[in-house]
């Protein structure tokens, strides 16, 4: 599947922002988005407000896909999200990738890390709470 | 000699700096400033909700409407543009935002240090006292911004 195919899955705010799946990297999506005047805060560099938008939406991809063999699809709710901004995100492309630290019946806990070229050098990360809300049977 | 500096004005500088770039992209708007607090407006707009099925919109605008209103409410506070970086934001969802409902950032800044700044805020869609997100913020002073922005 293209990369573009792939942005079908995205909700419409993450690929109205043009966030789309790069990857997927034993069995969870990396996301990215490309460096563009929609995405930038100050002149060549990535608005925090973007960059945690692209935490959060690989959160989302990835308790999801973790969620596909369900048969019935729950709800997802934020809880809450904490972004440490680490180092200016520059005018190239920014990828990011969720661990699931724990899914419960109820809730699901997430880190989150964004980096550029040098994975090893994150500009950002978050640690998100996230309500699972299974339809009653 | 004397010389004069203009006191940092946020509803000008918002015309500025809301222009373009992410802020422009979401469509965020100056509402009101007090000495330390500035609000701004995120309107309702189809796609940016966060779940196709649903008419709730997603939380990432939230997190930028509410770092964007912090950085004004930190140039308010101080009285002057100093160019800042966000080390860390906390966003707690109470609840989802009304539907066609616009979003009002409320952002205050209780304390400036040399460089950092400390930021607490509230985003709700009408009723202050019903919020639909409350946040915490620390911003860091940076150098390096060239951005000439009209006090």
């Amino acid at each position: 599947m293209s990369r573009n195919e792939k942005m079908a899955e995205l909700p419409p705010y993450a690929r109205s922002m043009g966030i789309a799946v790069d990857s997927l990297e034993d069995g969870l999506p990396i996301v990215a988005v490309d460096f563009a005047p929609n995405v930038e805060g100050r002149p060549g560099v990535f608005h925090g407000g973007a960059t945690s938008g692209l935490l959060e939406t690989a959160g989302y991809a990835a308790l999801r896909s973790a969620l596909a063999d369900r048969e019935v699809q729950p709800q997802l709710k934020p809880v809450n999200i904490t972004v440490q901004f680490l180092s200016a995100a520059k005018n190239r492309t920014t990828y990011a990738k969720a661990r699931i630290t724990k899914l419960g019946r109820r809730n699901a806990n997430l880190t989150v890390e964004a980096w550029q070229e040098d994975r090893k050098r994150p500009v950002a990360t978050a640690v998100m709470n996230i309500l699972v809300v299974s339809p009653e049977v | 000699m004397t010389s004069t500096v203009a006191r940092f004005d946020p509803a000008r500088a918002a015309k500025f700096l809301l222009g373009h770039g992410h802020a422009g992209w979401l469509g965020l708007r100056f509402v009101a400033a007090g000495d330390n607090w500035v609000e701004l407006e995120l309107p309702w707009r189809e796609d940016l909700l966060g779940e196709p099925d649903r008419h709730v919109l997603a939380s990432g605008p939230i997190v930028s409407l509410m770092d964007m209103a912090s950085g004004l409410c930190i140039w308010t506070a101080r009285k002057e543009f100093a160019a800042i970086a966000t080390l860390d934001l906390r966003v707690d969802y109470q609840r989802p935002a009304r539907a066609r409902a616009a979003v009002v950032g409320h952002a205050e800044c209780y304390k400036v240090t040399r460089s950092a700044a400390f930021v607490r805020g509230v985003a709700h869609d009408g009723d202050p006292g019903d919020p639909v997100a409350n946040i915490a913020g620390v911003f860091m002073t940076i150098t390096g911004d060239t951005r000439r922005v009209p006090q």
